[in-house]
């Protein structure tokens, strides 16, 4: 009987529409990343990366130091720093804001962090609307759906399906141009920013030594977010924090070219708390939201912890040749991709979802490519290590026999030497059962060698 | 005269022999003392990768057993040779001395003779149009890229057409082939689309493993390409 | 921290911000004096509706006497302009960027919700890069809450991956990068 996550699958890899679409956006994402990584455009790519990776490592080394020079200058700056142990906390903070304000409506531009503690749904249980405003998820709230994919949610969707969208949730007039389409959003967005009371954004990245908030997009709704409204919230993990203001140039010159191939985004919002004396508008509150939630824990495990070093850049995504056969609804969590495999089970621990951390041919692509160097199939394997030592992975208890048969027979090569091609004689002669159906289900079998290399060898030195 | 000795890799040994002795073939003509140590089985990376280290370092400790002193351990595949040089650190201690020096001492047959032997032109003839496919193991941490392009760019007649999915995944990634053979099937057919793109005849790589899987699905698929091992072309004459 | 800058001299820097940020979909002129700035500026709006803000170097260009434009900065005005104007505290030649700081000269709407964006800057104010910027400016928080670098109109790809320009922020930017401000007389002194 097959499980959810192979019914997913098969789904994903049955929809051919959906599979070009996937292909053909994350292919293009993909090679704008390698254009502008490469060594004629940017020749201190591999040393940024080292640096990257060391600026994140000292600073999730010495987090609790940093996190609370942010809140010092946060609040230097007039803002208020406010420390949610998990979604409850930060979803109860914002809902009791909205109250104490008399607002229910609230524009939001994208943040994973958000749907990681599924904010929307529990704010709309309160009556408090909240609109995604980034173009893409705006129209994936519309239609009821979760996002796709970090950079690019509504990947999977047509002009037709958006159309049928707007014409449905909207009542626009029938259009079906990229342009148009999204000038009926930009209107419907429009008196959304100018009216909510509250405007909830992400961080990219917190600077501790200034309090700064660094916002990165190329629509313009974060920075309608955070400045229109009258209250600003950003809603962060806490590992978004780095060092100081001069860091950033390590990683807003890494993150556009890994992401889309943009050496910089159109908007990158340095933001430091409320409005200040004499500016001419602005939100009059700010609050940080810092979201543990599950990340002390993955801290705590030292080989592991690199996995908190992701930006949110995408480009392990649009290199994993599994997710661009898959797709982003086959995994589990909100995180997908080659670091979801690796969030998903820190967070859910191994017993959610044993499956997911094999669910990967380790071809290191991934790793490759992350500005940050996180060693994603050296996490993947450890992972499988663990879920081995705990005793839940699918093969069973039959699987870990087979494996210790199997070392041992490796370690005795006369007994190897007989029994192997009797066993693959038997093998061919078989029901297909198991792996050997696995196997046919796609491709042909290699023929049987007749005799064996040390066989052969043999006879050629007498 | 560089002492060689042989570790074919088990699916050489069981399912594609004639690898093994094109490899042995093409280094004894380039001057090398060869040896095949008939204890060698297996270096244990099906088990490593199931998750299954404690069965993966009796393994290994068996491997490092059997190839004590060798000088120079040549292997005929990436992932193979990956293993023994870079994760069996993961299954020993740092200070071991079973373990030391062994990256330097475990060589991919390719990276071995143009890095090693200073060898491009191993007087291969095969008249051919042929499409090289980089083993992930092989490329992203043999870092084996330029070795085999070398070497093919010399075997007379032989004409190389790159593909544009070159580097891209197979879809063998060993019990992954089996756990999730759909993904796999399907990541296999985006290589063999490549494949047939560029027009080869031949397709050759440094990993049996891929070649079987890409053989497996291009036989399914009824296109009448073949894959060979940079071996067996080598050998070729 | 590594810094990458002061690669090509001063007088290609604007050169080669106006090859960056019009492979980006930005227009960019070059002129010598402001007398010049003020009338691409007058050109570019071609009569619409636009907010200027109190910037100094705008002044001397002679743009808020210009026939549509106004300096009333409320929100409500911006959200009804179809252009803006304003200057800009640096511009980043390898990125074709402009750095604006919100202020009390500058609003964080003005360069937000009008369709159509202007800035007029002067060319000494042209880095080479966001490296250099951070080097110059060591402090972004210290003179103003809301630091942004626009970095071309705003943009998505959202629907089917294609590109589409001018989602929530402008999709027309303007820049005039003025040679010399104080050397020439102003536009408006010009006009009497």
């Amino acid at each position: 009987m097959a499980e959810p996550y192979q019914h997913k699958i098969a789904n994903a890899l049955g929809d051919p529409k959906l599979q070009l679409a996937i292909y053909s956006a994350t292919g293009r994402l993909a090679d704008g990343r390698r254009r502008t990584v490469s060594t004629e455009a940017f020749p201190d790519y591999q040393e940024l990366r080292q640096h990257a990776h060391e600026i994140k490592k000292h600073t999730l080394n010495h987090l609790d130091f940093y996190l609370q020079e942010l809140e010092r200058n946060v609040e230097a700056r007039g803002g208020r720093v406010i420390w949610a142990r998990d979604g409850q906390e930060a979803r109860a903070f914002i809902r009791n804001l909205a109250r104490e304000r008399a607002t229910n409506l609230i524009v939001k531009s994208k943040s994973m962090t958000t749907e990681e503690i599924h904010l929307n749904e529990h704010l709309a249980q309160d009556g408090i609307e909240a609109v995604e405003t980034d173009l893409g998820e705006y129209i994936l709230q519309l239609a009821g759906e979760k996002p796709f994919h970090i950079i690019a949610p509504a990947l999977h969707k047509t002009r037709e399906d958006i159309a049928h969208l707007f014409e449905r949730r909207l009542h626009a007039a029938h259009e079906t141009t990229p342009e148009r389409l999204t000038a009926i959003a930009r209107a419907a967005l429009r008196e959304k920013f100018l009216e909510a009371g509250i405007g909830i954004t992400g961080a990219n990245f917190l600077v501790a030594d200034s309090g700064i908030v660094v916002l990165v997009e190329n629509e313009g709704n974060a920075r309608l977010s955070c400045s229109a409204p009258r209250i600003h919230v950003a809603v962060s993990g806490i590992e978004k924090v780095i060092p100081r203001a001069q860091d950033l140039g390590v990683f807003l010159n890494l993150l556009g070219r890994s992401a889309t191939g943009q050496p910089l985004s159109v908007y990158t919002s340095f933001l430091s708390g409320p409005r200040r004396e004499g500016e001419l508008d602005g939100p009059e509150e700010f609050y940080l939201v810092l979201l543990d939630n599950g990340r002390t824990k993955v801290l705590a495990d030292a080989e592991k912890r690199q996995s908190l070093y992701c930006i949110r850049c995408g480009a392990c995504l649009n290199n994993c040749p599994v997710y661009r056969k898959i797709g982003g609804y086959s995994y589990p969590w909100v995180y997908s991709g080659p670091i979801g495999k690796i969030l998903t089970p820190q967070f859910m621990g191994v017993h959610q979802d044993p499956w997911l951390p094999f669910a990967s041919s380790l071809c290191g692509a991934c790793a490759e490519v992350c500005p940050v160097k996180i060693e994603i199939p050296k996490i993947l394997l450890a992972l499988r290590a663990e879920i081995t030592e705990a005793g839940i992975q699918k093969g069973g208890m039959l699987e870990k026999l087979a494996f210790r048969m199997w070392a041992w027979l490796m370690r005795h090569p006369r007994i190897y030497e007989r029994v192997a091609p009797v066993a693959a004689a038997a093998a061919s002669r078989l029901p297909r059962a198991g792996p050997l159906k696995a196997w046919l289900s796609q491709r042909d079998l290699p023929p049987l060698a007749r005799r064996s290399f040390r066989q052969l060898w043999r006879e050629r030195r007498k | 005269m560089p002492r060689v000795s042989l570790f074919v890799t088990c699916i050489v040994d069981q399912v594609f022999p004639q690898v093994g002795l094109a490899m042995a073939g093409v280094l004894d003509r380039a001057g090398c003392e060869i040896e095949f140590r008939e204890a060698q089985t297996c270096c244990g990376q099906p088990a490593f990768n199931s998750g299954y280290r404690r069965e993966a370092r009796t393994v290994a400790e068996y491997f490092l057993q059997v190839f004590e002193d060798a000088d120079y351990i040549v292997v005929p595949s990436g992932s193979c040779a990956s293993m023994i040089a870079h994760h069996y650190a993961e299954l020993f201690d740092a200070g071991d001395t079973r373990i030391a020096g062994l990256a330097s001492r475990v060589w991919e047959f390719s990276r071995f003779l143009v890095d090693v032997l200073h060898v491009e032109d191993v007087g291969a003839r095969l008249e051919r149009v042929a499409t090289y496919h980089d083993g992930c193991h092989a490329l992203r941490e043999m870092r084996t890229k330029e070795a085999p392009r070398r070497l093919l760019e010399h075997v007379r007649g032989l004409r190389l057409a790159e593909m544009d999915a070159a580097e891209e995944c197979c879809g063998f990634g060993g019990t992954f082939s089996v756990k999730f053979p759909e993904v796999s099937g399907g990541m296999a057919r985006t290589k063999i689309d490549s494949i047939l793109r560029s027009g080869a005849e031949i397709v050759v790589s440094t990993d049996s493993s891929c070649l079987m899987q890409i053989q497996g699905v291009l036989s399914r698929a009824g296109t009448g390409v073949r894959t060979m091992h940079l071996a067996e072309v080598l050998d070729s004459r | 921290m590594l810094l990458r800058f002061a690669s090509s001299p001063p007088p290609d820097r604007a050169e080669k911000f106006r090859s960056a940020l019009e492979a980006l979909g930005g227009k960019v002129a070059i002129v010598n004096t402001p007398g010049e700035a003020g009338a691409y500026v007058e050109s570019a709006l071609a009569g619409r509706r636009a907010i200027a803000s109190q910037a100094p170097i705008l002044e001397a260009c002679g743009i808020d006497s210009l026939p549509s434009v106004t300096t009333e900065h409320s929100r409500q005005a911006c959200a009804a302009a179809d252009a803006s104007i304003t200057s800009a505290e640096y511009a980043l030649a390898e990125t074709g960027t402009l750095v604006v700081s919100a202020g009390l000269r500058d609003s964080r709407m003005v360069s937000l919700l009008p369709p159509c964006h202007i800035a007029v800057i002067e060319r000494s104010k042209i880095l080479e890069n966001l490296d250099e910027f951070l080097d110059v400016c060591r402090q972004p928080a210290a003179q103003s809450s809301a630091v942004v670098l626009i970095t071309g109109p705003s943009r998505t790809a959202d629907i089917e991956m294609r590109l589409v320009r001018g989602v929530h922020g402008p999709g027309e930017i303007h820049v005039v990068i003025v040679n010399n401000v104080t050397a020439a007389p102003s536009y408006a002194s010009e006009e009497t």
